[in-house]
């Protein structure tokens, strides 16, 4: 059994993109804000706090998870993926980034890393889904700029591909 | 030469947004020490504050500061604003609260968590007043005044008469009026409000970045509320932000809050605004109830428009409201040839929080009114919806066209792109459908809506609200300023800076093209830098990204920069290639003789002489290190003594039909199809293109059937979160079928026309028309939620 | 906006669980996908002074056919029961409604129980679950009971849990080759239903039916086949409904009594 009391701060370690991070949290610390402002990874970003947006979607042991639901002590021990993990080292990016800017689904951006990661979750488990399997899952998340036609034409893309 | 310009060239900023390698406000790093604030918000429509009691707070662990009202009052001006009247607005609430959610107390403290937990130690006291919310109530001698010295609600009103309306009505076969309500909404961006701010107490000067969109109209609103010259306030915009849609306009109080937080504490003070008080109190475009009347003649045609515009701005007319109001007034009368026209403008007070400018900027507002009138005219007229619509479309020979009201439309031809629209079977195949459905006693209805669309603002259009002595006591004002810059760095690459603000419109991948079409380089090669800095860059108080003013403004300048760039570097060339600079092209990465193009130089080192070699330079040239253009088009004068105004410099054409059904089982609006036809002159970059008018036609459905704030009879504000103020998914968009034609604008070297707020202006009033012909009504209040779709049902049953 | 300071503790058993329950008395709450409870942490809307968090304990994310009833714990996501192969056959109703709870993202950690014991008036599960004629396991210090999904269900977002008690598992009756249907409407897609039907065979004659959205909790009748349509009309007049920010009450009725006859055609399709 594992207690922290609410005046102490825990120290939270996890595995981010691969890499073994430890930082400290108050019991209450989103896990949003533990990934931005902790260990420093801000391509995660918060639209909402609670829940609706989705641009604050992370892989927690693979798993597509709204990181402002979650609170930091929660992913002790976790393999957390977030955005920064797609591309290579080099900067080149991978197929479901790529098919996103031949298509032009993004504009300024900000929804996007949520998305990406709920697809990498997704696709991973159906990586040839359906039109109406892609706007099932993408519903999940709120863009303003694009209209979403062109990230249902990304996604298409990107699950003919992998 | 291969042409940049047209062609639809992949984004430069995606690498680095896909790979989570932004730079939003609050990504970039902070000095250590840096404080946090959280503000406390009314809960009350309407109160006087009797007395705020911080002891608690301040004792709190990790709380550096409480500021209320009277210290912000003590240590600030009011804002200024656009219309002179006994009304005092500061950045937190002094002595009265006027909407649910207006800033009433700031906490400081270490973290922002800690800050919220002293903030429930505040305790304030508030004497509640009566409110008043709906626009029309708030006019009548007996609503509760919000500034009491004012004497009304009614802030501002003003007639216009062009023309001769009274004539037109008198002679008219008919006469068909209508009142239409536009609803309150906002368009929310994913990414909310961000400021960071620092004093200097030395030299009592701010630096401040923030998510402020422009205009930069703002700078000295601010500069002069926090009592420093221009110089001492520092404005920094951030390299990318997550959305605006005109509604980081309105982060420009909280920069003056934020910003006298660090003058108190002695230290940076960093403001996240979250989710729910976005929504509570960021911004919204302002509703409006409209009369609009038409004299129109047995044949649809209109002879005469009159129309009372009653706008209704919340709280308070922060700067530079009541822009919505004016900033369409030229195009008063949309795409119609309309002679004689009679327009009251009302701006009125309402204990809501304070509205401004979103995208369609005062145009969703009018196009409703407007397009709901032309197809109730054919209605009474018992003509079709279309002809009526055709017969009086501005024809395509009197381009450029002055309107009654003053706006020069440089270009288009409205019926030939209506023609193109309908055709290959498209409005047959609409009709099929109604038929069909008709027949099997299903709810199906057709809707048209025409729009003409403004973009880049003349900065002297709010002065219309004046009257004409006033605007000659005040000097005159008129134009808009567009800047760009070019720079050569010692290796020959080039960087561009321009006076836009980044959110999403992809700025700097147009930029690219436009600079590299010139230059014959890639856009690749150029880079572009649009963290706009007021100590460093240049800027005007035009400046910024609103009003659809890129590619009208911006973009110009940027190619004026380049242009000139060009033939500097083509005397250049001519020198170092022993040819004269006729013969010199820019093309593929060279500077080239045109007629033996062996002879070349990349284009780098040509480049690089002015840093390394300026004595190689012929004579006649100076340095080309750097390029500024500035472009201030002469179409956008000041307005004439009578009042006409040439509010924009381009003028797009969007024609848009659907077909939408009823679901008598769910009262769900579907739509069924959906055309779009827009002409904005020369498109630049297709994919980006597109790319915006998709997304405008998203917050067109929204406004359709989705978003609107809505207040209970005491002012509360109902829809708190994103689970009750319902952004659409991808469920909820149906699909557009883009058409486009050209009418390049003869008033841009570019001939590219802003295109981008257009369906948030017309998908509302087509889908309205669409729902009033499915079920045979008059009134079509948006957003058309179930809710209102069953109670319309209901009536008719 | 953050949440309040709160203790955390992340038990590893149901006994351990049900101990820190004892010990905060009425002020934990507990902790499983978060969805619900996070955001109103995050808004400050419940107060907590302890968070237990039993997504951890691995006795409870266990699903198990234990006497012609499926007993799912509660650390089972929506997700992993939406992915179980033998939903569709076992629990038709459940595989018709958990495609209409949330989202993917959310369904990956909302749990079954926790989306009963949230209870939210036309929430799917809570629906599905007193149409079956489900049941509620809870767990405390005191001892362990079962109570039927109509006695657990009180009012909108009231359960008859005990501060101290756990929901252990839920328990839904198989409803093997029985012919179901199940329909909701809401604003957006995913978003919380504004009314939902579910609709069971029960035999050749009578159909038995389920709404949410009309009351504080979801309600249940069976009726006659043939008088269907008009016995859904009176009784969407006895519940009345009422009025939100998305509908209003008449608004709601007329739903449940347009949506009702389709569930119920749909469900005797389903069974021939």
């Amino acid at each position: 059994m594992r207690r922290v009391n609410r005046d102490a701060r825990a120290r939270v370690s996890l595995t981010l993109n691969g890499r073994k991070l430890a930082a400290e949290a108050e019991p209450r610390t989103l896990l949003c804000d533990f990934l931005r402002h902790a260990l420093g990874a801000t391509g995660t970003h918060v639209g909402c706090e609670h829940g609706v947006c989705g641009a604050c979607t992370v892989l927690i042991d693979g798993v597509a998870t709204r990181s402002c639901l979650t609170l930091a002590v929660q992913a002790e021990g976790r393999e957390v993926r977030t955005v920064e993990s797609l591309a290579a080292p080099d900067g080149e990016l991978n197929p479901l980034q790529q098919a996103f800017r031949d298509h032009h689904a993004l504009q300024c951006g900000f929804c996007t890393p949520g998305i990406l990661m709920s697809f990498t979750d997704y696709l991973s488990r159906n990586p040839h889904a359906s039109e109406a399997e892609i706007r099932d899952v993408l519903s999940g998340h709120l863009c303003r700029c694009t209209g979403y036609a062109s990230i249902v034409a990304a996604l298409k893309r990107a699950a003919r591909r992998e | 030469m291969t042409d940049q310009l047209g062609k639809p060239v992949l984004r430069k900023e995606d690498p680095a947004l896909l790979s989570g390698r932004g730079r939003y406000a609050d990504d970039l790093p902070i000095p250590v020490g840096t404080l946090h604030a959280h503000v406390i918000r009314s809960p009350h429509a309407h109160a006087e504050i009797v007395r705020v009691d911080a002891a608690k707070a301040l004792a709190h662990e990790g709380v550096w500061a409480v500021i209320t009202g009277e210290d912000v009052r003590k240590l600030s001006d009011p804002f200024l604003a656009a219309v002179k009247a006994p009304v005092q607005q500061w950045t937190l609430a002094v002595e009265r609260v006027r909407y649910v959610g207006e800033p009433v107390v700031l906490v400081v403290a270490e973290s922002r968590y800690l800050a919220e937990d002293a903030a429930e130690l505040v305790t304030i006291d508030y004497q509640p007043l009566d409110p008043v919310l709906d626009p029309v109530e708030a006019c009548k001698s007996a609503a509760p005044l919000l500034h009491p010295a004012a004497g009304t609600n009614e802030i501002s009103v003003r007639e216009f008469r062009y023309g001769d309306p009274d004539g037109a009505f008198a002679r008219a076969d008919r006469r068909i009026a209508m009142t239409v309500p536009f609803p309150r909404l906002s368009f929310t961006p994913i990414e909310c409000y961000v400021v960071v701010a620092q004093h200097n107490a030395a030299e009592n000067s701010y630096d401040v970045l923030a998510n402020f969109q422009g205009p930069f109209s703002m700078h000295p609103v601010m500069a002069l509320a926090l009592r420093v010259p221009g110089p001492k306030f520092r404005l920094r915009i951030p390299p990318d932000s997550g959305g605006s849609f005109g509604i980081k306009l309105s982060v420009f109080p909280y920069i003056v809050l934020i910003a006298l937080a660090a003058r108190i504490t002695g230290r940076p003070v960093k403001w996240t605004e979250d989710r729910i008080e976005h929504l509570v109190a960021a911004s919204s475009g302002p509703n409006r109830v409209t009369q609009i009347e038409a004299a129109v003649g047995k044949d649809g045609r209109i002879l005469g428009l009159k129309l009372d515009q009653l706008e209704d701005y919340g709280a308070f007319l922060r700067a530079p409201m009541p822009a919505p109001l004016y900033r369409m007034h030229g195009a008063v009368t949309g795409a119609y040839d309309i002679e004689h026209v009679e327009v009251k403008n009302r701006a009125v007070l309402t204990n809501k929080m304070p509205a401004s400018l979103i995208r369609g900027f005062g145009g969703p507002q009018l196009y409703l009114a407007l397009e709901r009138l032309m197809q109730r005219i054919a209605i009474e007229l018992k003509l079709d919806p279309l002809d009526v619509i055709r017969r009086n479309l501005i024809a395509a020979q009197k381009f450029p066209y002055r309107t009654a009201a003053g706006a020069l439309y440089d270009s288009g031809n409205y019926a030939r792109a209506v023609e193109i629209a309908i055709g290959d079977g498209r409005l047959a195949d609409l009709k099929k459908r109604r038929e069909a459905a008709r027949a099997q006693g299903r709810h199906y209805g057709i809707g048209f809506a025409v729009v003409v669309e403004p973009a880049m603002s003349n900065m002297g259009y709010l002065s219309t609200l004046m009257t004409a002595q006033a605007r000659e006591k005040a000097g005159p004002k008129n134009g808009a300023v567009s800047m760009a810059r070019l720079t050569i760095d010692p290796l020959g690459a080039v960087t561009v800076t321009a006076d836009v603000t980044v959110q999403g419109q992809s700025h700097e991948t147009v930029l690219a093209q436009i600079v590299a079409q010139e230059l014959g380089l890639s856009p690749g090669e150029v880079e572009v830098v649009l963290e706009l800095d007021t100590a460093k860059d240049q800027w005007s108080i035009a400046a910024g990204t609103y009003s659809s003013r890129f590619a009208s403004g911006t973009a110009v300048a940027a190619h004026m920069a380049a242009v000139a760039m060009r033939d500097k570097l083509k005397a250049i060339g001519a020198k170092q290639l022993n040819v004269l600079p006729d013969d010199v092209e820019l093309a593929q990465g060279k500077i080239r003789s045109r007629s033996n193009p062996d002879n070349a130089l990349p284009f780098g080192r040509v480049a690089g002489t002015s840093h390394w070699s300026p004595v190689m330079l012929p004579e006649t040239v100076a340095p080309a290190l750097s390029e500024t253009a500035v472009w201030t088009p002469p179409e956008l004068e000041p307005p004439s003594i009578d009042d006409r105004i040439n509010t924009s410099l381009t003028y797009g054409f969007i024609f848009d039909m659907c077909g939408v059904e009823i679901d008598p089982v769910t009262y769900h609006v579907r739509v069924d199809r959906y055309v779009s036809m827009h002409d904005a002159g020369r498109i630049m970059n297709p994919m980006i293109a597109e790319g915006q008018i998709r997304g405008a036609f998203a917050q067109g459905i929204a406004a359709a059937l989705y978003e609107e704030f809505t207040y209970n009879e005491e002012g509360a504000f109902l829809n708190g979160t994103f689970a009750d103020y319902l952004v659409p998914t991808v469920g909820e968009i149906p699909d557009v079928e883009i058409l486009h034609y050209h009418s390049p604008s003869p008033f841009t070297p570019l001939g590219a026309k802003g295109l981008a707020e257009g369906n948030c202006m017309s998908t509302p009033a087509c889908i309205a028309n669409a729902i009033a012909d499915a079920l045979g009504v008059s009134a079509v209040e948006l957003p058309a939620t179930p809710r209102r779709i069953h109670a319309l049902l209901q009536a008719r049953a | 906006m953050k949440p309040r300071p709160f203790d955390y503790v992340q038990p590893d058993t149901v006994e351990e669980a049900v101990a820190i329950l004892a010990e905060y008395g009425d002020d934990a709450r507990i902790l499983a996908g978060g969805q619900s409870l996070v955001p109103m942490l995050n808004l400050r809307i419940v107060e907590a002074r302890a968070l237990v968090d039993i997504s951890r304990i691995s006795a409870l994310d266990v699903m198990r056919e234990v006497r012609g009833k499926i007993e799912i714990g509660a650390a089972v996501t929506q997700n992993k029961l939406l992915a179980w192969p033998q939903l569709a056959e076992k629990l038709p109703l459940v595989a018709a409604a958990l495609p209409h709870v949330g989202h993917f993202q959310t369904r990956n950690k909302g749990t079954v129980c926790g989306s009963i014991a949230h209870a939210d008036p036309s929430s799917e599960l809570p629906l599905t679950l007193a149409l079956l004629g489900g049941e509620v396991v809870l767990k405390s210090e005191r001892g362990e009971r079962v109570l039927a999904a109509e006695d657990f269900q009180k009012d909108m977002l009231t359960t008859a849990r005990a501060p101290d008690e756990l929901i252990a598992a839920v328990r839904f009756p198989l409803a093997n080759g029985k012919g179901v249907a199940f329909r909701e409407v809401a604003r957006r897609h995913g978003d919380f239903a504004i009314v939902a039907v579910a609709a069971v065979v029960e035999d050749k004659n009578t159909v038995r039916l389920g709404v949410g959205g009309m009351a504080g909790k979801p309600m249940v009748r069976r009726f006659a086949r043939e008088e269907a349509a008009g016995a859904i009309a009176a009784w969407a007049d006895a519940l009345e409904g009422y009025e939100d920010l998305h509908a209003s009450a008449a608004m709601r009725r007329d739903l449940f009594r347009n949506l009702g006859p389709l569930a119920v055609t749909e469900a005797i399709r389903c069974a021939a």
